[in-house]
């Protein structure tokens, strides 16, 4: 699992890669935190296209982020899922919670 | 009854194992010939139903957790995961979308994932006995492109 952050001007940009499973979620979500406090963007956007898997405790992670973003006010969502987390994703519902974008054009199921 | 094929192996309860046994199972469907989106669904549950064994069937220690995976009358893939741990009181409470005994780390959505990306579902568990979760995926074969 690795994550790739990049800050300018009040956005931050994080991207994810690998899989993310129970033995990855606790390790990034740690991760996504610290720079998260550290740099106290206004919004996050969180690239999910080099994400190859993901399942339920993903979706642990997704609210956990949103309940930090939330207590931060910082504005947070999820760009280009690739196929198979974005299966999972639209299987929770989380869509409702947490704003998903397809910049590709794709469309969102 | 009547299968074609199958393989079996157990492994204890470490996180680590998780993408193996998503991994073996992935491999050993490939023989259906899956598109990739049944191979993405039949990945995420067993991830899914190894992650509870994990973290609910042994909670602090470690236990075991049989995996098998057969091919019946040919296209019907059935996968069957294994804990020897805790059990659960009510089942179909823990069927239900998003009941959790996990707190923050979970969502509550294993048993709903695995519902909604296999065709049947089967949960059978004792408390103190364990649990044994049957999953089955039917991969219709397709004429070959070419
Ligand atoms: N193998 C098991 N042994 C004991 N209890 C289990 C087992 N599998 C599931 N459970 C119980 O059933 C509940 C629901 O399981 P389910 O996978 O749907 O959600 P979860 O594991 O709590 O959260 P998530 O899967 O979203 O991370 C669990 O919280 C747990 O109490
Ligand atoms: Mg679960």
């Amino acid at each position: 699992m690795k994550l790739e952050k990049k800050y300018s001007d009040g956005h931050l940009a994080l991207s994810l890669e690998g899989e993310l499973d129970q033995h990855t979620a606790q390790g990034l979500f740690r991760e996504m935190e610290s720079v998260m406090d550290r740099y106290l963007p206004r919004s996050c956007a969180v690239d999910l296209s080099r994400l190859s898997f993901m399942d339920s405790s993903g979706i642990a992670v997704v609210l956990r982020l949103r309940k930090k973003a939330g207590e931060n006010g910082i504005k947070i969502w999820l760009e280009d899922p690739s196929p198979q987390p974005m299966r999972v994703l639209a299987a929770s519902g989380i869509g409702r919670l947490v704003k998903i974008e397809n910049r590709k054009g794709s469309v969102n199921r | 009854m009547k299968y074609e094929n199958y393989i079996k192996m157990e492994f204890p309860s470490k996180t680590a194992n998780e993408s193996m046994a998503r991994s073996v199972a992935g491999v050993f469907a490939a023989q259906l010939d899956p598109t990739m989106e049944e191979l993405g669904d039949i990945k995420t549950a067993v991830s899914e139903a190894v992650t509870n064994c994990i973290v609910h069937a042994y909670p602090d220690c470690l236990g075991r957790i049989l995996l098998r995976c057969r091919i019946l009358d040919k296209n019907r893939l059935e996968i069957v995961v294994r804990d020897w741990g805790r059990g659960i009181e009510d089942v179909e409470k823990a069927r239900s979308p998003l009941y959790t005994t996990g707190g923050e780390e979970r969502s509550g959505m294993g048993f709903t994932i695995m519902e909604s990306f296999m065709d049947k579902l089967t949960v059978r568990s004792r408390p103190g006995e364990g649990t044994t979760v049957v999953m089955v995926r039917v991969i219709p074969q397709r004429t070959k492109k070419s």
